[in-house]
């Protein structure tokens, strides 16, 4: 079966509703959602609209820092995110909010598990940013193969039966064959502001019978992205990274 | 779950073993056949038992994830897979051919046979390099050959995937490689580089018309690391019959600065088949080892024993590709510029490419040709000198370039003949003005567009309405 996988979907509706169409083009049946539905983008209703319509058909959706940072503010932001996330708290509606409050830190699938940020403190949102933190990651995580998103940035981590890691950056369309004999951990790009130079939106796919994993990459509307987000009074600086894929 | 005990009859995921044919240090390969199945089968089993060699389990690890991506003739087809959980092995298409280990006994064998092994090995090492892989195992018992003579590379233990993980490199920090084989980049840590593939190839030509191993057998580090400032004695120091144009290709693959070598496997193999064009350097003429003082200064650069950044397998192979463009010497001037400037500019942007330049000499399927024209001049080599004519503009090195003349009945086939066998990345050829002998004789482009395997421009000169 194919699972296409979402992480920082960050409240853009054109890059967000493009994957959901090309998932489905390719032959998604499933979907995961890996957090971080809201923040930056400038519609976050319908993302977390669109997520709660997913959940409700069984994909399983688990909580990001910026969906969290809705409820709760005490949670610690840069400046951009907080201006974003102070307006996005008023454009929510209370289901919406509601939605985002009961979301977990975890979700487990079979031999898989989702989760935002480092497994090892679900809680902390620590960056998955080396082989180190990967390896802190995967030994909390008691699942074959892990996903989790945060960081914006694909990686690939496995460690071996002998307590070896590797680390490698996937090739966008080649998949990867999630052999056994080791565990994995995937870092999903982002859906909704990509940050490795690729401006164009960044998921995965899972064939869970041939066990690959596929890092896709969909263009999008980036122009209508980028004059929502300006329309809505946000910073200028959230429309313009949205060009470089910075 | 249980492992099965591997004897003749066991019957593993519907594959029946049969006999034993190889016992190495890291795996057992037997003879299978699974019912319905007429091709033979082969499965190769890994021997992994407490306390084994790592290495041997990544190594098998690489190979499942390398196997089922390759295609072609020249890897044996991938079958089925199975892993770890119970019992681990890949079966594949047994080649029934001759492997060229059986051949040491023959050492050294004639120049000319060596240089024409050479070139298969070259084809099939360019064919893995096309699909993003480095073998980095490149040795005669690595090597078998088809009956139709097709060269087949065997192992993938060891090799590099420039699109997946590779986890050989990221777990052990030494080199791993067969140490006569090993290139100096490759004993520095780089597993990225398809050039090291070429050095490979260059030892096993010194080898196979030598007879000596260029850089002998030893295994310790210490003498593995001797050629990262040593060059090999010169063949023709050994064999003073050795051919200078095989010494020139033999003495560039072993270069210690990849970036010396050449850069693909496809130019090599063209030089191979192209012994007449081979550009001599004093590569080719030298009867002894760099002086003591170069040895020095290389032993002490620290620049050359610094690991390498990672090489890009698709960009080095995009940068160095075969172009060929197909002149008709006797069409319109304008013609002939028009495809020059083209050629100019396709060459401009790639140092590393080198371009072919051919004519096709139509000979009739029933009239009886004769070689000389009315003058008594030889076609064959007035056709050569301008088609050198012709490129004196591009002011080429000459090492880059090559002219040749081909014979055929149809000019089109010739033409696509000639870029498959020769590997031609890109092929340019002339439009000729509509006219009544095109519309009654079809076009040589048209027909070359459309018959060629590679990329085809077809090139007009400029409208002058």
């Amino acid at each position: 079966m194919l699972i296409a996988l979402f992480a920082d979907i960050h409240a853009n509706r054109q890059a967000f509703s493009a994957c959901i169409d090309e998932a489905r083009a390719n032959g998604a049946r499933r979907f995961a959602l890996l957090g971080d539905y809201v923040g930056y983008g400038a519609d976050p209703e319908w993302a977390v609209e669109t997520v709660m319509s997913l959940a409700g058909n069984g994909a399983p959706a688990v909580l990001g820092n910026h969906d969290c940072a809705v409820s709760d503010p005490r949670e610690t932001m840069n400046i951009e995110a907080k201006i974003a996330i102070e307006w996005t708290r008023g454009e929510l509606g209370r289901p919406a909010r509601d939605f985002l409050a009961r979301l977990p830190l975890t979700a487990s699938e079979d031999d898989r598990l989702y989760v935002h940020a480092d497994a090892s403190n679900p809680r902390g949102w620590g960056y998955v940013a080396s082989t180190a933190d990967a390896a802190r990651s995967i030994q909390a995580a008691h699942a074959q193969v892990s996903f989790c998103g945060h960081i914006h940035r694909p990686a690939v981590y496995s460690l071996s039966a002998t307590a070896k890691m590797t680390a490698f950056t996937p090739v966008t369309g080649v998949p990867i064959p999630l052999l056994p004999g080791r565990r994995w951990l995937i870092v999903a790009g982002s859906v909704g502001q990509p940050r490795d130079g690729d401006p164009a939106a960044s998921w995965l796919m899972l064939d869970t019978d041939k066990r690959e994993v596929s890092f896709r990459r969909t263009p999008y509307d980036i122009d209508a992205a980028a004059a929502a987000i300006r329309a809505k009074g946000l910073p200028d600086w959230l429309a313009d990274r949205l060009y470089r894929g910075t | 779950m249980v492992k099965p005990t591997l004897a003749p009859g066991t019957v593993i995921d519907g594959f029946r073993l049969g006999e034993l044919v190889h016992r190495g240090g890291m795996s057992e390969l037997w003879l299978v056949t699974r019912p319905g199945d007429t091709t033979p089968l082969l499965m190769k089993v890994p021997l992994i038992k407490e306390g084994a060699d790592p290495a041997a389990v990544v190594g098998f690890e690489m190979e499942q994830m390398i196997m089922p991506r390759l295609s072609g003739p020249h890897v044996p087809k991938f079958v089925a897979a199975g892993d770890f959980s119970v019992q681990p092995y890949i079966v594949m298409e047994r080649i029934d051919g001759r492997s060229l280990l059986s051949r040491l006994k023959e050492l050294p064998l004639p120049y000319n046979e060596a240089a024409s092994l050479g070139a298969k090995i070259a084809t099939a090492v360019c064919a893995l390099h096309r699909q993003n892989v480095v073998h980095l195992d490149i040795k005669p018992s690595n090597i078998v050959f088809r009956p139709g003579g097709e060269a087949v590379l065997l192992d993938y233990g060891l090799s590099h995937h420039a699109q997946l993980p590779d986890l050989m490199q990221e777990e052990f920090r030494v080199p791993f490689g067969t140490a006569p084989y090993m290139s100096p980049e490759q004993l520095k840590g780089n597993r990225s580089d398809p050039r090291s593939d070429i050095f490979a190839l260059g030892v096993l030509l010194y080898f196979f018309s030598t007879a000596l191993r260029p850089f002998g057998e030893g295994e310790t580090l210490r003498a593995m690391r001797r050629r990262l400032w040593r060059d090999p004695v010169p063949p023709r120091k050994l064999r003073p019959d050795y051919p200078p144009w095989l010494q020139e290709i033999v003495l560039r693959c072993l270069e210690i600065e990849a970036s010396w070598r050449y850069p693909t496997a496809a130019q090599l193999a063209f030089d191979l088949g192209h012994p007449d064009q081979v550009k001599l350097t004093q590569r080719s003429e030298r009867l002894r080892r760099d002086p003591f003082t170069v040895v020095l200064r290389r032993r002490f650069n620290t620049d050359l024993t610094q690991p390498r950044r990672k090489t890009d397998v698709t960009a080095q192979l995009a940068a160095a590709p075969i172009v060929a463009t197909a002149v008709d010497l006797a069409a319109d001037v304008s013609l002939n510029d028009a495809l020059r400037i083209t050629t100019r500019r396709i060459l401009a942007t790639l140092p590393a490419a080198r371009l072919a330049c051919i004519n096709v000499n139509k000979v009739h399927r029933l009239a009886i040709d004769t070689t000389l024209d009315a003058g008594g001049h030889s076609k064959q080599v007035d056709r050569l000198v301008g088609l050198r004519h012709w490129a004196e503009p591009l002011k080429l090195d000459s090492a880059r370039l090559t002219v040749h003349v081909l014979e055929g009945v149809d000019p089109a086939d010739a033409i696509v003949e000639f870029a498959r066998a020769n590997r031609v990345d890109h092929l340019l050829i002339g439009a000729r003005d509509p006219s009544l002998m095109r519309s009654l004789l079809g076009s040589v482009s048209a027909k070359v567009a459309a018959e060629a395997g590679c990329s085809v421009t077809i090139v007009r000169p400029l409208r002058d309405d």
